[in-house]
């Protein structure tokens, strides 16, 4: 195999990603410690030279994979690397003030690498490579969480994310083996040959795809895999909770998109319906009802966005089960609105927290004559969270219940909003504190530094672009969707 | 290019509320001035888009088109017909008096008047919508602010509980509605939300089909209608969703109860009008004759419960239940007579509740109570305010040469002219007790008149309460005024609405 340049255009994205990371190394080691936290406008900065860098990498209209059919360079993949970079992007200018985090240059470093991992999770074509795509995303992360050497709970949630992740990261490759077992390859497009080819039978194939669902829904942190994700934002510093909810969960949508699709499509059951349907369909409902209950109960912030971003996996998974080019559409325009609107409501909480030293909902009481402007970008983040328009995440929501009404499943749309709903209360019930509640510490001082002040004008401008300006994003969810039917 | 009269009208409120977000939060007064100019501008507009909209072309005018997301077929599509141009005025005219009447917040205006106007983009929006999609955009954008607007400005005993109840009703009612629609864009097969298509669609035989449900088959048109017409109606107060109207109009500070009471129930009729009646009228016909016995029900148990209130504000809460309650019963009766005075009726309620609301915020704001047993005598203090009271009141009446009495009238006529298939001679027997309403409206808007405004003024208050602000008496001239031209001279108004309703009477098949 010789080597020429077109053969890295592919994976350009992930080069320029992992050489700002040694740049960052690098620089880290140069730099004085006083320094570090400038290397969080390199990491932005840079990540922005990277998307225009990549430029020359767009994908064609056709699918080509690549380095031995490894890697498939594809809209799905370039696109869900734009949502990583921008996700890392943020999460990095939200550290910066955070001495213990954004001082510290192997913080970015980590976040580079971990977001390196993730587009090569939504690239990877092999079973090899996507093992080895996850744990080079997941390592860094278990070291982020747990990045607060000092803090009882910040430790407590890198070993509880550590434990969990291992254990299904395991189970998924006893699943990965399993499939290697019955077709005797590792790529995904010919494991599906095999099968057509060769036959399986029905309990192999669901077993299989329960085991391998484990790793992703632990991921997506889909109910009954989601014990982790509270405890874990709940005591990981803020941006990188925020980065956890955002980016990876992305990351494992993107897994999870092409796994279904590729290995186990509708044909082996002989009708329009992948085998997958209902089990997707059971895991949503389960996955929003339960997040949007036990959210209501939550005095802690992040823990109840933390039970929000479980249910709003659930409403992505509606998006999966109606198994349409709309369907999967409506999850990558769900994706897109939740990364932006999610970044925020963890950036207001990471500007919040810093200065206030709690994230209990009592602290946010009076905030809206605190800091009247990050009291207005909570409100924009929690709204669209809510579903309400002009906000992204309306789009988002009508997308995913439309198109379970054109596949017929308007129980699941129902189920949808029935849930959406409940979002609605809690979600009120926070701007509630925000807006009308008092509190003593009212005149005391909410300094915004810059890093946040820039952060959170992107990400609500993000916002509002996504709620009302829809046609580039839904051709971009569409391109990445068109290819799967 | 024409001018884009419509899109500056949505839009003028919105882009004056994020601009007073950027005003300093301690310049208070410069907020108010703004948000009045702003005010006045929707307002003349308005004025003007009704004024300039040409009667014998009849049709949508000012129509304007962009592709919004081409991809599902949704546009941003605007039109005035003989339906919502007198409901853009009204907006406009709400809004405008709204903004003098809220003067005195003192209470963070900045994020009070951005929300309002916020509210008021939804609720133009909606009115002149000509895309389903569009229209539920601006419909969520009318309902959420009301949230904030209620639980941060309004009355401080209620306010949480009945601003989390409405904006729960609202917000359900709109996605049930939301499902309703989507069932009949992917029916329509269009890959357009475009109404006016759908319409056509529609006319074209695209929604007799039936859809199966439990092993029965129901035609499309009559499963689907419930959905959107109930989904909407919450909005417009109908029984027995009408819980949540009450109490936030109670719980709102005095602007919002005029928007709310004034314009927002209006919403919710004229979209259930237009999704419901218009899209689906094989639908509507299979349904108004039991729908209209839950009208009469708001008209009639609406009026009882307000002439039992203590508490003034719960009286005009009450009586907007009742009065919403005729409108939803004249576009029942899916006849010419009915429909024209429902049209009538939305503005006439929406000028005169406005006016009532404005009314209890200036007793209230000065009296720091409402409970009628305890006023007396605020003739004395604000002349003025009592006379706009008045006038109020027999427009509530459906006294003639009032506004209210060219809207009911129709109602009651088009009530003696339907004769669906099942019920007892027609629906005569609902006008007759339909009619009970009036009178019972009659006692208790002359008790509030006696207890309130004359009398003697009760000892404790006395030297306590002044007259209103110069910018609340022009306010309730303005509105006066406005239900006296139309009582006197209805052709203002009338041929407009005729205009309308002869083109909703075309879908519904010469009926």
């Amino acid at each position: 195999m010789s080597l020429d340049a077109s053969m890295f255009i592919p994976i350009l994205p992930q080069i320029l990603v992992l050489g700002l990371a040694m740049l960052i190394l690098i620089l880290a080691l140069i730099l004085p410690r006083e320094q570090h936290r400038n290397l969080g406008w390199i990491t932005a900065v840079g990540l922005g030279l990277v998307v225009i860098l990549s430029l020359p990498a767009i994908p064609k209209q056709h699918v080509s994979l690549a380095w031995g059919g490894m890697v498939s360079h594809d809209w799905m993949s370039f696109s869900f690397g734009w949502l990583f970079i921008f996700g890392a992007a943020i999460t990095a200018l939200f550290a910066m003030d955070y001495k213990e985090l954004g001082g510290r240059g192997e913080f970015y470093v980590l976040l580079l690498i971990s977001t390196l991992g993730m587009m090569f999770m939504a690239a990877a074509t092999d079973m090899v490579m996507l093992y080895l795509a996850i744990e080079t995303t997941s390592i860094p992360l278990y070291i982020l969480a747990g990045f607060f050497l000092r803090d009882e709970k910040s430790t407590e949630s890198g070993f509880k994310y550590l434990l969990f992740g291992a254990l299904t990261s395991a189970v998924m490759l006893y699943g990965f083996s399993l499939l290697y077992g019955f077709s005797g390859t590792t790529n995904l497009a010919l494991i599906t040959r095999a099968f057509q080819r060769e036959g399986i039978s029905a309990p192999a194939l669901i077993g299989s795809l329960v085991l391998v669902l484990v790793g992703f829904g632990f991921k997506i942190s889909a109910v009954p895999f989601h014990f982790w994700a509270p405890d874990v934002y709940e005591g990981a510093p803020t941006p990188v909770a925020g980065f956890l909810s955002t980016a990876s969960k992305a990351a494992g949508f993107a897994v999870l998109i092409r796994v279904l699709m590729i290995v186990f499509p509708a044909v082996y059951s002989g009708t329009q319906i992948p085998i997958w349907e209902p089990i997707i369909a059971a895991l949503s409902v389960a996955t929003m009802t339960l997040g949007n209950l036990v959210a209501l109960t939550q005095h802690n912030i992040k823990r109840m966005l933390a039970y929000s971003s479980i249910a709003h996996a659930g409403y992505m998974l509606i998006g999966v089960a109606v198994y349409s080019q709309l369907g999967t559409t409506s999850v990558v325009y769900y994706l897109i609105a939740y990364l932006v609107t999610n970044l925020a409501a963890f950036g207001v909480v990471a500007t919040f927290g810093r200065i206030a030293g709690s994230d209990d909902m009592t602290a946010y009481y009076g905030l809206s004559r605190r800091s009247p402007y990050l009291a207005l970008a909570l409100l924009v983040a929690l709204l669209s969270l809510a579903g309400m328009p002009p906000l992204g995440g309306f789009m988002a929501k009508v997308l995913v219940f439309a198109s379970a009404v054109n596949a017929g499943l308007v129980w699941l749309a129902v189920i949808g909003i029935l849930n959406s709903i409940i979002g609605l209360y809690y979600y009120l019930t926070v701007l509630k504190y925000v807006y009308l509640y008092r509190s003593d510490d009212e005149d005391k001082p909410l300094p915004v530094t810059r890093p946040y002040k820039l952060a959170l004008v992107v990400l609500v401008v993000g916002i509002i672009l996504v709620g009302t300006v829809f046609s580039p994003w839904f051709k971009w969810a569409t391109a990445a969707a068109t290819w799967w039917f | 290019m024409q001018f884009p009269i419509l899109s500056v009208i949505v839009f003028t409120p919105m882009i004056a509320g994020l601009l007073i977000l950027l005003i300093p939060a301690d310049r208070k007064t410069e907020v108010r001035v703004a948000a009045l100019a702003a005010g006045a501008f929707a307002l003349v507009l308005s004025l003007w888009a009704y004024f300039s909209y040409d009667i014998a072309a009849g049709g949508y005018q000012f129509v304007e088109k962009y592709a919004w997301l081409p991809p599902l077929g949704i546009s941003y599509q605007v039109g005035l017909d003989g339906m919502n141009a007198p409901l853009v005025l009204l907006t406009g005219i709400v809004m405008f008096t709204g903004v003098m009447i809220s003067w005195g917040i003192d209470d963070r205006p900045r994020e009070f008047f951005a929300f309002l106007f916020i509210l008021a983009t939804g609720v133009f929006g909606v009115f002149v919508s000509l895309d389903l999609f569009m229209l539920f955009f601006f419909y969520e954008i009318a309902v959420f602010p009301m949230y904030l607007l209620i639980s941060i400005w309004g009355w401080k005993v209620t306010r949480e509980y009945a601003a989390m109840k409405l904006t729960l009703y609202l917000f359900i009612g709109s996605v049930v509605a939301l499902i309703g629609a989507l069932a009949m864009y992917f029916q329509a097969g269009l890959h357009s939300f475009d109404m006016l298509a759908i319409s056509l669609a529609e006319q074209a035989g695209a929604f007799n089909t039936a859809v199966n449900i439990f092993g029965r088959s129901i035609p499309f048109q009559t499963f689907w209608f419930p959905f959107v017409f109930f989904g909407f109606a919450v909005l417009g107060g109908i029984f027995p969703f009408h819980n949540w109207s009450p109490d936030g109009h109670v719980a709102a500070p005095t602007a919002v109860s005029m928007f709310h009471a004034g314009v927002l129930m209006k919403l919710g009729a004229f979209a259930a009008l237009r999704v419901g009646i218009m899209l689906l009228p094989e639908g509507a016909k299979v349904h108004m004759p039991w729908i209209i016995c839950l009208t009469l029900v708001n008209v009639v148990y609406g009026a009882f419960i307000a002439s039992v209130q203590n508490d003034f504000k719960y009286v005009i809460g009450f009586s907007s239940v009742s009065h919403m309650g005729l409108v939803a019963m004249g576009f029942a009766t899916l006849n010419k007579q009915g429909m024209l005075g429902a049209g009538v009726q939305m503005f006439s309620h929406g000028v005169m509740t406005a006016l009532f609301f404005a009314v209890v915020g200036m007793v209230y704001d000065q009296a720091h109570t409402r409970e009628i047993p305890n006023l007396g005598g605020f003739r004395r203090v604000m002349p003025l305010v009592a006379i706009a009271f008045i006038v109020g009141g027999l427009v509530s009446m459906g006294m003639p040469a009032f506004s209210g009495f060219i809207a009911e009238f129709p109602i009651f006529m088009g009530l003696w002219n339907g004769h669906p298939s099942w019920l007892w001679n027609g629906y005569g027997w609902v006008a007759i007790i339909a009619a009970i309403s009036i009178v019972i409206t009659a006692s208790y808007i002359i008790r509030i008149i006696g207890k309130v405004f004359f009398g003697d003024i009760p000892a404790e208050f006395e030297g306590h309460v002044h007259d209103v602000r110069v910018l609340d008496k022009v306010a309730l001239v303005f509105l006066s005024a406005i239900m006296l031209v139309v009582g006197i001279y209805p052709t203002i108004i009338v041929p407009l609405v005729e205009s309308g309703v002869s083109n909703i009477l075309r879908l519904l098949g010469g009926a």
